[in-house]
C-alpha cells in the first residue's frame, strides 16, 4: 500500500515538473510572438516640433501612413475659426495642424499650396483649409488626427495624450 | 520474441514483419460497412480526394512562393502563374479546392444532422468533424492572406481585429497576433507558418481521431437501423452476400466512393478550367495596399453566414452572436434531446422542419453576409441571425418532446 | 427498397446551385454597376446624361430638404436654410456645366460633318509638333506621338480634344480657370472649324491601317504613358533595359520614379500598373472603363483616352497576355482533362456496377 501510494505520489510529482517545463516553454513562445522591438519603436513616432518652420508642410511618417506637420504662422492662427482652433496641437506655446495625410474621401495624398494655405486632392477636386477642416466637398470629414501626447517641445505620435482624448470624444476626429 | 520464418515470398517477408493481411483486413476487407446507405456517405472519401488535391498542389506552390510583402504578389502572379510550367494549374486546383472542400464539409455536416450520425455513441465523430472544420476555417484563413492581394490584406486586417473583443479593446491581443500595428511582414511570415505546418498537422492528426471514432460505433445508415455486425459480417462471409445487411469497405464499398468521386471530379474539373472566378475574388488580384481600402470587404462565401451573425448587432452583441455561431454546431449531440437516432423525416414534424428551416436560413445568412449592409439586405441578415440563434435554443426543447419511434 | 438516390442528388444540387447563384451573380449585380458599351461613339450622349442624373439627384435632396423645413425647429431651419442655399448653387453650376457639354458636342458633331484637307491640315499639323512627336516636354504626363493618332482614336475624339481637351476626356470636374489643363491652350492656336476638321484628316492620312496595329502597339501609345505594366517589362518611360552596370540600371529607374512624381502631381496618385488588371477587374469592366471612365468610377481623374473599339479590343488582348498568359494552354489542358475525367467517371460506374452485382 505504502509503496504504490509512495509510486503515485512520484508520479504526480513528476507531472507536476514536467508541467512546469511546460509552461515555461510556452512562456517562452508566447514572447516569440510579440511585436519585435524594431516594430514597436517603428510604432511611436516622436517629432521634435522645434525644428519647423511657419508655413512649411513637412511630411513625416507613422505605422505606414504619411503624416502632415505645419507650423502656423501669428497671421494664420489670429484668422482661425472656433473650428479650425479646436484642431490645432500646442506645443510649447506653438500651433500645429498634425493630420494623417490622406484624403478622407477615398485616400489620395493632397497637395498643399504655401501661397493659398490650403490643401487641394488632385484626385477628386477636395480641398482643405490649413487646419485639415474640409473646404470643399467631396471629403466627408476633415483629416483626421493620429493619436498624439505632448511632452516638453516633442510630440509622440502612437501614445495618447489628454489633448488627443479631448479631441476625440468631442468628435473633431475619428 | 515473435517468431520468424524463413520468408517463401517478398510478401511473406514484409507479412511476417508488419502484418499487412492483418491490417489490410483491419482497415479494408474485413471493415464492414452498412448496405443501406446513399451516395451521401461518399463525401467522406470526396474530401479525402479533395485534402490529397490541396495537399499535392500545395507542395507545388511552395516551391516557388515567396512569404515576403514585397515579392508575395509577383511570386504568386507572376512566378507560378506565368513562368513555372503548369504554375497556373496547381494555383487553380488549390484555390478551387479550397473553395470546394467547404462546400462538401457543409453536404456532408448536414447529412449528419439529417440522419442523427452524431447519437448513440457517435458524438465523437460528431466532435472531430466539428474540429475539423475549425481547422480547415484556420487553414483557409490563412491560406487567403499569403498571396498579399487587396483582400489578403484587409481580410486580415477585419479578421484579427474581432480579436480586440469590441468594447473590451484588447488592442495588445490584436497586436501580438499580428505581431506589429498593422497586418506586415511578422503576420505573412507567421501566417505562412500556420498554413504549411502547424495546422495541417492539426488536420491530419483530426483526420486519424475522425476516422478512429468510427470505428467502434461504426457507420450510421439511412434507417438509423442498430446493426449487428458479427452476425451480418458472418453471413456475409458464408456467401450469402444479397442476403447479408453489411458489404465489406474494400472493394464493395469503395467501388461506390470511386463512381462518387469520379462524377465530383468531373464537376471538379470544369471549375478548375472553366469556371474558377468564385474561388479566386478578382479584388486580390490588386496587391496590398494598407492606405487603399477595397470598396466591398467580404470573406469567401464559406464564412459568410457566420460573418453576417455578426454584422448586423452592435460591436459587442455582434461578436457574442459570432462566438455562439461558431461554437454552437459542437454541442449538437447534447442539445438534441430526442431519444432517436434515425433520419429526420421519421422523427415528427418538428425536427424535420427544424432542419430544412436551419439549412435555408444558413444559405441566407450566406447571401446576405455578401450584399452590402443597406436595406433590404442588413434587415433581412439581423431578422435571420435571430433566427439561426431561437433555432439553436429551441432545439432541447423541442426535441425532448418527441417520442420513441 | 425504393431508390431515393436521384431525389437526394437533386436536393443537393438544388441547395448547392441556390447559394452559387446568391452569392456569384446576384451578389455581383448588386455590388457593381451594370454598364454596356455605347460603341465607342463619344457623341457625349454619356456625358450629358451624367449631368442630367446630378441635377436630378440635388434638385430631389433639395426637395427633401425643403419638405423638412417646414416643420422643423427654429435652431434646425437656420440649418436647413443654408443646406437648400447650398443646394440651389449647386443646381445652377451643374446646370451650367449642362450647357457646356451640349454646346461643346454639338460642335464637335457640326466639325465632323466638314470633309478635312489632309494637305492644309499637314501645315496646321507643325503647330502640334511643338509639343508632341518627342519634343522630351512632360506636362504632366508625355504629350504623346501623333504619327499614328489617327488609327488608335476616334475622329470624334480627335476633334474634340483640339476643340477643349477637358470636355472630350470628361475630366471638367477637375479643371478651372486657375487649373488649367495642360493641353488647353491648343484651342487658341487651331480654333476654326476647318483648321480643326483639316489637322484631323491629315492625321487619319499619315497614320498606318488598323490591320497593322499591334496589341502592344495600342497599349503603349494610348495607355502605356501614364500606366506601367510591370510582368510586360514596361514602364511609363518604354521598355525596361539591361543594364551592363548597376549605375546604369539605377539611373534609369531614378528617371522613371521621377516621371512618376510628375504624374503622381498631375493625377492626384500614381496611376496603377496594370500587370493584373484582366483578374482583377475583367474583360467587360476594362473595355467599357476605357470607353468612359467616369461611368464605373464616379469622379476619377483618369481622363478618357477616346480609342477606337479596335483599339480597345486591341488593348485588352494585351493585358489578357500580360495577367492571364496562359489561358489557351489552360483551354487546351482542360479539355483535355475533361476527357479523361469522364473516362474515369465512367470506368469507376463500370467497376462498382460489376461488384454490386453480387450485393443486391
Amino acid at each position: 500500500m505504502r509503496d504504490s501510494s509512495r509510486r503515485g505520489f512520484m508520479g504526480k510529482a513528476f507531472g507536476a515538473v514536467a508541467g512546469v517545463g511546460a509552461v515555461a516553454s510556452l512562456f517562452a513562445m508566447k514572447k516569440t510572438w510579440d511585436p519585435l522591438p524594431s516594430v514597436k519603436a517603428a510604432g511611436f513616432t516622436t517629432l521634435d516640433m522645434s525644428a519647423y518652420n511657419e508655413n512649411e508642410l513637412i511630411t513625416e511618417k507613422w505605422r505606414g501612413k504619411p503624416i502632415f506637420v505645419l507650423k502656423k504662422s501669428a497671421e494664420m492662427i489670429a484668422s482661425q475659426t472656433p473650428v479650425q482652433q479646436e484642431r490645432d496641437v500646442i506645443v510649447d506655446g506653438s500651433h500645429y495642424m498634425v493630420a494623417i495625410g490622406l484624403c478622407t474621401h477615398l485616400g489620395c495624398i493632397p497637395a498643399y499650396n504655401t501661397d493659398k494655405k490650403d490643401f487641394l486632392c488632385a484626385c477628386h477636386g477636395g480641398q482643405f483649409d490649413f487646419s485639415g477642416a474640409v473646404a470643399k466637398v467631396p471629403p466627408p470629414r476633415g483629416l483626421d488626427i493620429p493619436p498624439f501626447k505632448v511632452d516638453g517641445n516633442k510630440l509622440v505620435l502612437g501614445e495618447v495624450g489628454p489633448e488627443y482624448t479631448k479631441m476625440k470624444e468631442s468628435g473633431i476626429t475619428l | 520474441m515473435a517468431k520468424f520464418t524463413k520468408a517463401t515470398s517478398i510478401k511473406d517477408w514484409i507479412n511476417q514483419r508488419l502484418a499487412i493481411e492483418k491490417v489490410e483486413k483491419v482497415m479494408g476487407s474485413e471493415y464492414w460497412i452498412p448496405k443501406n446507405i446513399n451516395f451521401l456517405w461518399a463525401m467522406g472519401m470526396v474530401l479525402v480526394i479533395t485534402f490529397v488535391l490541396l495537399l499535392v498542389s500545395g507542395i507545388f506552390l511552395l516551391m516557388y512562393y515567396q512569404p515576403n510583402i514585397d515579392t508575395a504578389f509577383y511570386s504568386v502572379n507572376y512566378t507560378i502563374m506565368r513562368d513555372v510550367d503548369f504554375g497556373w494549374l496547381w494555383r487553380h486546383i488549390h484555390g478551387v479546392a479550397a473553395s470546394v472542400v467547404f462546400l462538401i464539409i457543409y453536404i456532408h455536416m448536414f447529412t449528419g444532422i439529417y440522419y442523427g450520425s452524431y447519437k448513440k455513441g457517435r458524438e465523437m465523430i460528431w466532435l472531430s468533424g466539428m474540429l475539423l472544420l475549425v481547422a480547415f476555417s484556420a487553414e483557409a484563413f490563412s491560406g487567403y492572406i499569403l498571396p498579399w492581394g487587396q483582400m489578403s490584406y484587409w481580410a486580415g486586417m477585419v479578421i484579427t481585429n474581432l480579436f480586440s473583443g469590441g468594447s473590451l479593446h484588447a488592442d495588445g491581443l490584436v497586436e501580438w497576433i499580428r505581431g506589429d500595428y498593422v497586418p506586415a511582414q511578422a503576420f505573412l511570415s507567421r501566417f505562412f507558418m500556420l498554413h504549411v505546418l502547424l495546422i495541417p498537422l492539426a488536420i491530419l492528426g483530426l483526420i486519424g481521431l475522425h476516422f478512429a471514432a468510427l470505428r467502434i460505433p461504426h457507420v450510421n445508415n439511412q434507417d438509423g437501423e442498430e446493426i449487428d455486425f458479427d452476425a451480418e459480417s458472418k453471413k456475409y462471409l458464408d456467401g450469402d452476400k444479397k442476403g447479408s445487411k453489411v458489404i465489406r469497405f474494400a472493394n464493395d464499398f469503395m467501388s461506390k466512393d470511386m463512381m462518387v468521386a469520379g462524377i465530383y471530379l468531373v464537376f471538379f474539373f470544369y471549375l478548375v478550367f472553366y469556371n474558377y472566378g468564385f474561388a479566386m475574388d478578382p479584388v486580390n488580384f490588386d496587391p496590398a495596399d494598407g492606405l487603399k481600402t477595397p470598396a466591398h470587404i467580404y470573406p469567401e462565401w464559406y464564412f459568410l453566414w457566420s460573418y453576417e451573425i455578426l454584422r448586423p448587432f452592435s460591436i459587442d452583441i455582434g461578436l457574442i452572436a459570432f462566438a455562439f455561431a461558431q461554437g454552437i454546431f459542437l454541442g449538437l449531440p447534447f442539445l438534441d434531446r430526442s431519444p432517436n437516432a434515425i433520419a429526420a423525416n421519421r422523427r415528427g414534424p418538428a425536427f424535420m422542419i427544424w432542419f430544412w428551416l436551419m439549412l435555408t436560413n444558413m444559405i441566407v445568412l450566406t447571401a446576405m453576409g455578401k450584399l452590402p449592409p443597406e436595406d433590404p439586405y442588413s434587415t433581412i441578415g439581423y431578422w435571420a441571425a435571430i433566427l439561426f440563434i431561437v433555432q439553436w435554443l429551441a432545439l432541447p426543447i423541442i426535441t425532448s418532446y418527441e417520442k420513441k419511434v | 427498397m425504393k431508390n431515393k438516390e436521384p431525389l437526394i442528388l437533386a436536393v443537393v444540387v438544388f441547395f448547392s446551385l441556390a447559394t452559387y447563384y446568391l452569392v456569384e451573380p446576384y451578389a455581383h449585380h448588386i455590388l457593381h454597376k451594370d454598364v454596356e458599351s455605347k460603341g465607342f461613339v463619344y457623341d457625349g450622349s454619356d456625358d450629358i446624361l451624367e449631368v442630367e442624373n446630378i441635377i436630378s439627384g440635388l434638385q430631389k435632396t433639395k426637395l427633401e430638404k425643403e419638405l423638412e423645413y417646414k416643420d422643423a425647429s427654429a435652431d434646425e431651419k437656420q440649418k436647413l436654410k443654408t443646406a437648400i442655399i447650398t443646394s440651389e448653387n449647386d443646381i445652377a453650376i451643374q446646370k451650367v456645366r449642362l450647357e457646356k457639354k451640349q454646346t461643346f458636342f454639338s460642335d464637335v458633331a457640326r466639325i465632323a460633318k466638314i470633309k478635312g484637307d489632309a494637305v492644309t491640315g499637314e501645315a496646321i499639323f507643325a503647330t502640334c509638333s511643338g509639343c508632341h512627336n518627342d519634343a522630351g516636354i512632360v506636362m504632366g504626363t508625355i504629350p504623346p506621338s501623333l504619327d499614328n493618332a489617327g488609327v488608335y482614336y476616334t475622329k470624334n475624339y480627335l476633334i474634340g480634344i483640339i476643340k477643349d481637351p477637358v470636355m472630350i476626356s470628361n475630366v471638367d470636374h477637375k479643371f478651372s480657370v486657375e487649373n488649367e489643363h495642360p493641353m488647353a491652350s491648343v484651342k487658341y492656336m487651331v480654333s476654326s472649324d476647318e483648321d480643326i476638321a483639316n489637322v484631323v484628316a491629315y492625321m487619319q492620312k499619315i497614320a498606318i491601317s488598323p490591320e497593322k496595329v499591334t496589341p502592344k502597339m495600342a497599349y503603349e501609345n494610348t495607355c502605356g504613358r501614364c500606366h506601367s505594366v510591370v510582368y510586360e517589362k514596361w514602364t511609363q518611360l518604354g521598355t525596361t533595359e539591361k543594364f551592363k552596370h548597376k549605375k546604369d540600371t539605377l539611373a534609369a529607374e531614378i528617371k522613371v520614379l521621377e516621371y512618376e512624381d510628375s504624374l503622381k502631381v498631375y493625377m492626384g496618385k500614381l496611376p496603377p500598373d496594370l500587370s493584373m488588371y484582366i483578374r482583377s477587374r475583367g474583360e467587360h469592366f476594362i473595355s467599357t472603363f476605357i470607353e468612359n471612365p467616369q461611368s464605373q468610377l464616379e469622379g476619377t481623374s483618369m481622363p478618357r483616352v477616346g480609342v477606337t473599339a479596335d483599339t480597345a479590343d486591341k488593348v485588352v488582348e494585351y493585358l489578357k497576355n500580360a495577367g492571364d498568359t496562359k489561358r489557351h494552354e489552360r483551354e487546351e489542358i482542360g479539355r483535355n482533362v475533361m476527357i479523361y475525367i469522364v473516362i474515369f467517371a465512367l470506368f469507376a460506374f463500370l467497376w462498382k456496377r460489376e461488384i454490386w452485382k453480387d450485393l443486391h
